[in-house]
C-alpha cells in the first residue's frame, strides 16, 4: 500500500526539500485521522454485537433458543417467550408489503415509463418527502385520524365483504395488526418506490426499443422486457422495504394495540419486537426482564441484518450489470 | 383485429391503474400535512415557543424545553457523527481497495439497516447502564450512530464522482496528498456532502426510538447534557399517548413544529442537490 504517491526520489543525493518532508508528515497525520474514523465503524458494530450478547446472556442461559418459540410473556413470573412478538413483527411487515409493493411499483413504473416528463420529478419529490416525515408523526396521525377512519369505515366494510375469512372476523378494536400494517405500508412505500425507480432507470433503452419494435404495446414492453431485466433489483428494493418495516418502532407501537397474543383476526391487537422494547425497556424492574428485552433486540438485529444482506446482494447483482432477471429463475 | 384492440385497451387500463396508484401514494402526504396544520396551527402562539409546559389541566404552556432539547441533542449528535462519518467516507473513497475500506463499507450498510430501537438498546447498555442514569449525551451518541453510516455513504459516493484528472492535476503541481484530498477533491464534492449531512441531521431530528431510554425526556427546561432532557419527538409521543385532551392538542402543535424543522432541512438539502445535478447536466 502506498502511503504517499509523491514522487520522492528513492535515494536522494541531498536531503529532500523541507516542504516535501513536511508534506509527508502531513500525509501520515491525514491518513491516521481518516483511518481512525474508518475504524470507528467496525469497532462500533463489534461493540454492538458484544453488548447485545452480554446484555442478554442471562436470558440466553435461562431460555436458550426456546425463547423464540415460547408464547408467555410475564415479567412478574419471570417467564419470557418471544413467539407472539416475532409473529407480530413478521406479519405486520409482510402485510405492509402486500399493500405497499403494488402501489410503489405502480408509481415507479409510471414515473419511469409513462408519465409526461414534467410530472416525473415533482411526483418523485413529493413521495420522497413522505420518507422524511418522522415515525412519531405517523403514529400521531395514525392514532387520531387513520384508526378512527379504519374503525368506522374500512374495517366494517372488510368484515361485511370478506368476513368469511378468519382474518376479517371478530370484534373490531381500533388499534390492531391491520392498522399497524397500513401505517407501515405508507411508511415503507417511499423507500421501495425510490429504489425501484433507480433500478428501472438503469434498464438500457435498447430493451424498451426492442420490445416496442416487435409490436408490443407499452404495457407489454414493461412486463416482457423492462421488469424482467430489472427483476432482481426490484426484489432487492422490496426486501429493503421489508427491512425498514421490521425495525420500525414508534408508529407501530402507537397503533398495534400492544397485546402479547397470536390472533388469526387482523382486527385484533398484536405486538412487535420493536414495540415491546419501546414500551417496557425503561420500566423494566428486574435483571432478567432487561436481559429478555435485550435478547429480543438481538433477535431483531439478526433478522434485519439477514434481510438487508439479501437485499444488498440482489441490488448489487443488478448494478454490476448482469441481467440477473433472465437467468435467476 | 379484436386481439389488437384488447391489447391496447389492456395497456391503457394498466396506465389508468398506475395513475390511481400515484394518487393513493400522494394522498397520505397531503392528508397528513393538512391534518397537522388544521389541528396543530391553532395551538401555536408566541408562548408555545417561549414557555415551559404547565401541569396537566392548566393551559398556556409551551414546548421551549423540547425545542432546546432537540437543538442540544441533535447538535451533540452532529458534532460526533458528522466528522466521523465524513472522514470515514473520505477514507473509503480515497483508499478504496484497502481491506479496512471494504469492511467499513459493508458494516456501514449493516449499521444503516439496524433498527433505531436496537441502537437505543446499545446506547443504553453502553452508556446509561454504566453511568447508572439517563442523559442527553447518551441520546446524542445513539443519534450519532444513526448519522454515521448515512453521511459515510453519501460522502463516499460524491467523492467518487470527482474526476480523477482534478486529483492528478493537483498532485502534478506538487500538492501533498492530504492537501489534494482536502483542498481539491473534498472541496469539489463539498456541496453534495453538505446536502448529505443536512439530510442526515433532518432524519435523526425526528427519531424517537433511540431517545426513549437514553435522553428519556423531561418536563423541565434543562441545558445539562449529563441529565435527562426533553426532545420534540419524545414530547409528541408523550402527549399523543397521554390521557388529556389538551395534551393531544399540544401533540399536534409539537408535531407541526417538528415536521416544519424536518421538512425545511430536507427540502433545503434536496433543492441544493437538484440544482447541483441539473447544473452539471
Amino acid at each position: 500500500m502506498a502511503t504517499s504517491s509523491l514522487p520522492t526520489p528513492e535515494a536522494p543525493a541531498t536531503a529532500p526539500p523541507a516542504s516535501l518532508v513536511g508534506a509527508q508528515h502531513g500525509d501520515r497525520v491525514f491518513r491516521l485521522l481518516l483511518t481512525t474514523a474508518a475504524l470507528a465503524i467496525p469497532l462500533l458494530m463489534g461493540f454492538l454485537v458484544y453488548e447485545l450478547y452480554t446484555g442478554s446472556a442471562l436470558a440466553i442461559d435461562r431460555y436458550g433458543l426456546g425463547f423464540v418459540t415460547g408464547s408467555t410473556w410475564d415479567p412478574v413470573a419471570e417467564e419470557f417467550g418471544a413467539a407472539p412478538l416475532i409473529f407480530g413483527t413478521l406479519l405486520s411487515a409482510v402485510l405492509a408489503l402486500l399493500i405497499a409493493v403494488p402501489l410503489s411499483l405502480g408509481v415507479a413504473i409510471f414515473l419511469t415509463e409513462f408519465a409526461p416528463r414534467w410530472l416525473r420529478q415533482p411526483v418523485a419529490f413529493v413521495i420522497e418527502l413522505l420518507a422524511a416525515i418522522p415515525s412519531v408523526v405517523y403514529g400521531l396521525w395514525g392514532i387520531f385520524v387513520l384508526v378512527p377512519l379504519l374503525k368506522k369505515v374500512v374495517f366494517p366494510f372488510l368484515r361485511d365483504t370478506l368476513g368469511f375469512l378468519p382474518f376479517f372476523q371478530g370484534p373490531i378494536y381500533g388499534p390492531s395488526m391491520l392498522a399497524a400494517s397500513v401505517i407501515l405500508a405508507i411508511m415503507v412505500m417511499p423507500f421501495i418506490m425510490s429504489v425501484a425507480r433507480e433500478v428501472l432507470l438503469a434498464v438500457p433503452n435498447s430493451q424498451r426499443e426492442a420490445a416496442l419494435a416487435l409490436g408490443a404495446t407499452r404495457w407489454e414492453a414493461v412486463t416482457s422486457a423492462i421488469v424482467p431485466y430489472a427483476r432482481s433489483g426490484i426484489i432487492g428494493a422490496v426486501i429493503l422495504g421489508l427491512g425498514r418495516a421490521l425495525g420500525e418502532t414508534m408508529a407501530v407501537t402507537m397503533l398495534i394495540g400492544n397485546r402479547h397474543e397470536i390472533a388469526a383476526s387482523l382486527f385484533a391487537p398484536g405486538y412487535t419486537m420493536a414495540a415491546v422494547i419501546a414500551n417496557e425497556f425503561s420500566g423494566a424492574g428486574t435483571d432478567i426482564h432487561f436481559a429478555a428485552l435485550t435478547y429480543v433486540a438481538l433477535v431483531l438485529f439478526v433478522i434485519t441484518v439477514l434481510v438487508n444482506a439479501a437485499a444488498r446482494l440482489l441490488i448489487w447483482r443488478v448494478s454490476r450489470g448482469a441481467p440477473a432477471g433472465g437467468t435467476g429463475l | 383485429m379484436n386481439r389488437r384492440v384488447f391489447r391496447r385497451v389492456k395497456s391503457n387500463a394498466m396506465v389508468g391503474l398506475m395513475v390511481v396508484a400515484v394518487v393513493l401514494a400522494v394522498l397520505p402526504l397531503l392528508f397528513i400535512l393538512l391534518n397537522l396544520v388544521a389541528k396543530g396551527a391553532g395551538s401555536l402562539s408566541v408562548a408555545f415557543f417561549t414557555r415551559e409546559p404547565v401541569p396537566a389541566g392548566e393551559t398556556g404552556g409551551g414546548v421551549l424545553h423540547a425545542i432546546v432539547g432537540t437543538l442540544l441533542i441533535v447538535g451533540g449528535a452532529s458534532l460526533i457523527g458528522l466528522p466521523v462519518g465524513i472522514a470515514a467516507g473520505v477514507y473509503c473513497a480515497e483508499y478504496t481497495g484497502s481491506r479496512l475500506a471494504k469492511a467499513t463499507r459493508f458494516l456501514a450498510d449493516v449499521m444503516n439497516g439496524t433498527p433505531s430501537i436496537v441502537v437505543g438498546v446499545f446506547a443504553w447498555t453502553l452508556i446509561v447502564a454504566r453511568q447508572k442514569h439517563f442523559s442527553a449525551l447518551a441520546g446524542s451518541c445513539a443519534l450519532a450512530m444513526l448519522m454515521i453510516p448515512m453521511v459515510l455513504r453519501t460522502t463516499e459516493e460524491l467523492i467518487r464522482l470527482v474526476p480523477n484528472s482534478l486529483r492528478e492535476a493537483a498532485l502534478a503541481l506538487g500538492y501533498p496528498r492530504w492537501r489534494t484530498s482536502l483542498g481539491v477533491v473534498v472541496r469539489t464534492a463539498l456541496p453534495g456532502i453538505v446536502t448529505g449531512s443536512l439530510l442526515a441531521v433532518a432524519r435523526v431530528a425526528g427519531e424517537t426510538a433511540p431517545l426513549l431510554f437514553t435522553a428519556l425526556g423531561s418536563q423541565y427546561l434543562s441545558y445539562r447534557l449529563n441529565e435527562p432532557m426533553a426532545a420534540l419527538p419524545l414530547t409528541v409521543y408523550t402527549y399523543a399517548i397521554g390521557p388529556y385532551e389538551e395534551w393531544h392538542q399540544y401533540a399536534w402543535a409539537t408535531a407541526l413544529v417538528l415536521i416544519l424543522v424536518v421538512l425545511v432541512l430536507s427540502l433545503a438539502a434536496r433543492l441544493a442537490t437538484r440544482r447541483r445535478f441539473t447544473a452539471n447536466g
